[in-house]
């Protein structure tokens, strides 16, 4: 939604037209709400330089010092930036179908050959 | 800070071409060019109405307004959204798009003068009068089944992908010819239900040569049709007259009446004609939906020259926008309520505001309209229809010309109609109808400049109506969404 109150279908049109140019990597845009002013990132995201769950010393994921499955569904849902997850609007759309809640059913979510 | 702010800080930012109305204590922009309505509150009109007095750069903005409490990145997400929306302009809005040549131009209706003849001789009629452009000698007085047929051709070819075609059946008397009316009609159907097109056909006509037969035959077809009539039997006779000079009332008022009784298929509506005589909006409108029943009435003022007893001079034209504006503030309280009003004119233009309609072209005339005259002339529209202007082919002789169509849409734009380029209801006028600029100047690419004050006025009525019903009931608007 846009600032603006479109009465007619022409000036919708051009708020729909704005809203999509101005659209973007909206997880990274978030204001945090603990820390006004500054930008909300999702927790191990790659964007931190935290050791995240790219692949622990063993070249697996079990020795990360954190799960990767923390931040599944913020990246996988919610960014839109290029990460090592699979993502759900073209190439994984059924990735997390069998993990209703993630803190139970993570072991379900297998690994995607492209 | 958005991007731009920090690379252009010192950009200067002033409102951009738009009306600014007022409704329902709200206040409204209807943009030009884009026919875009916003209704302006917040930061947003703060920033338009500080704007109105100087023009500002974008830091002395985001200054002005930190410095009374708003939120810079508010100040400055609202300042690209206006810009966006094209309600601010700037050295750095965006050039103005390239002007796309109209490269094809499916036709979807034709108007076929079935007749040149009629019964009655009303004095305004732009066929018959002093200011008529029509040369009918060596035109037969009727169209032969076979040239309607062929312009039922010429349509379909013409209409390419289009699936819904139209034919409006017109005179002259329109019904003097009905067995090539209803022949072309059953013609028409056979050969679009061959090629998996629909069809729709509409009619108009002075009501006098109804039958029941004619009447049974419009309802089967579900035939549109618009009565012309100006109200009842002392303002109606005044100017529609037989060639007798009895008055036509009394011959059409009962036909009428059955027609409204057993024609339920389709709509049926009245065309009033105003004159300097004929001009009591409100009167005709009462009398033509409560007397005589019509759901819808619609209004237009004769076309005639300056010279004309019955032309409407610009002091009358005041008086009738003053009350067309009594008419329309009625259509208001129906709409505000839910309930649906009859006057036309009011619902046409609302149904264009509410599609912030952008128009090159004043109306359909050479771009998806032709008009066909007896002897199978093809024309722009059908009010030049056998004139030696606006000529644009033959039916039976290679059908539309298409040079002669480009060469007249090139000329006609509205980028070429000068004297139009800062007026704010140029996107819904776009100049004015063809036929009466050259009644009134003689050029058929002439802006109609003794028509812009009421054209404003009218539009400007109807915003504040579009305005008002977007505040009390704005689910009514939905009914002009398609």
């Amino acid at each position: 939604m846009s600032r603006l109150n479109p009465i007619n279908k022409k000036a919708r049109k051009v708020e729909q037209m704005i809203v999509a140019a101005s659209g973007d990597v909206e997880a990274l845009q978030k204001k945090s709400k603990a820390n006004p002013g500054r930008i909300y990132y999702p927790m191990g995201c790659t964007l931190n330089f935290t050791p995240g769950w790219e692949v622990d010393n063993s070249g697996g994921t079990a020795g990360l010092c954190q799960p990767v499955e923390r931040d599944l569904f913020d990246c996988y849902l919610g960014c839109g930036w290029p990460a090592q997850v699979p993502d759900h609007l073209n190439n994984a759309p059924d990735w997390t179908d069998k993990c209703a809640a993630a803190t139970n059913d993570w072991r379900n979510v297998d690994i995607v050959f492209p | 800070m958005s991007a731009v702010a920090d690379v252009m800080p010192s950009v200067a930012y002033r409102p951009a071409e738009a009306h600014a109305f007022r409704a329902a204590d709200a206040e409204f922009l209807y943009l030009v060019p884009s026919g875009a309505i916003f209704r302006m509150e917040g930061l947003g009109k703060e920033i338009v109405d500080r704007l109105r007095q100087s023009e500002m750069l974008r830091g002395e903005i985001l200054a002005y307004f930190s410095n009374r409490g708003h939120d810079p990145d508010e100040i400055d997400a609202t300042i690209d959204e206006l810009d966006q929306a094209e309600v601010l302009t700037s050295e750095r809005s965006k050039p103005p798009a390239p002007v796309v040549p109209l490269q094809s131009f499916p036709l979807q209706r034709v108007v076929l003068n079935v007749t040149n003849q009629c019964n009655l001789a009303c004095t305004y009629c732009y066929e018959y009068s002093a200011d008529r452009i029509a040369q009918q000698d060596g035109k037969p007085k009727y169209m032969s089944a076979d040239v309607a047929e062929s312009a039922v051709e010429m349509l379909i070819k013409e209409s390419a992908g289009r699936e819904g075609l139209h034919v409006t059946f017109f005179g002259g008397e329109t019904l003097l010819n009905f067995p090539v009316m209803r022949s072309t009609v059953e013609y028409a159907r056979r050969r679009v239900a061959e090629l998996g097109k629909r069809i729709e056909f509409s009619l108009t006509t002075n009501a006098t040569l109804l039958t029941e037969e004619i009447v049974d035959f419009l309802s089967e077809h579900r035939i549109g049709v618009t009565v012309s009539i100006d109200g009842d039997q002392e303002l109606n006779d005044k100017m529609r007259v037989f060639h007798d000079g009895r008055g036509s009332y009394s011959v059409i008022a009962p036909k009428i009446k059955d027609l409204l009784k057993r024609h339920r298929t389709n709509s049926i509506g009245a065309r009033v004609t105003l004159t300097s005589q004929v001009s009591d909006v409100k009167r005709i409108y009462r009398h033509l939906t409560t007397e005589l029943g019509f759901d819808s009435v619609g209004f237009s003022p004769a076309t005639a020259s300056p010279d004309r007893l019955y032309h409407i001079g610009s002091q009358k034209m005041d008086n009738i926008l003053d009350s067309f504006a009594e008419l329309a503030w009625e259509y208001r309280d129906y709409a505000v309520a839910g309930r649906q009003h009859g006057f036309t004119n009011v619902s046409d233009t609302l149904k264009e505001l509410n599609a912030g309609t952008n128009k090159a072209y004043p109306c359909g005339a050479g771009v998806g309209l032709l008009g066909v005259g007896t002897a199978g002339d093809v024309s722009l529209c059908h009010r030049f229809v056998d004139s030696p202007v606006g000529k644009m082919g033959h039916v039976k002789d290679g059908g539309v010309n298409h040079q002669a169509r480009g060469e007249f849409l090139s000329t006609h734009h509205i980028g070429a109609r000068y004297d139009c380029h800062t007026c704010w209801a140029r996107p819904v006028c776009s100049g004015g109808c063809f036929h009466e600029a050259y009644i009134h100047y003689g050029e058929t690419s002439a802006a109609n400049l003794h028509y812009c004050d009421w054209i404003r006025g009218w539009n400007d009525l109807c915003l504040q109506i579009l305005g008002e019903i977007s505040v009390r009931n704005p689910s009514f608007l939905e009914r002009f969404d398609n």
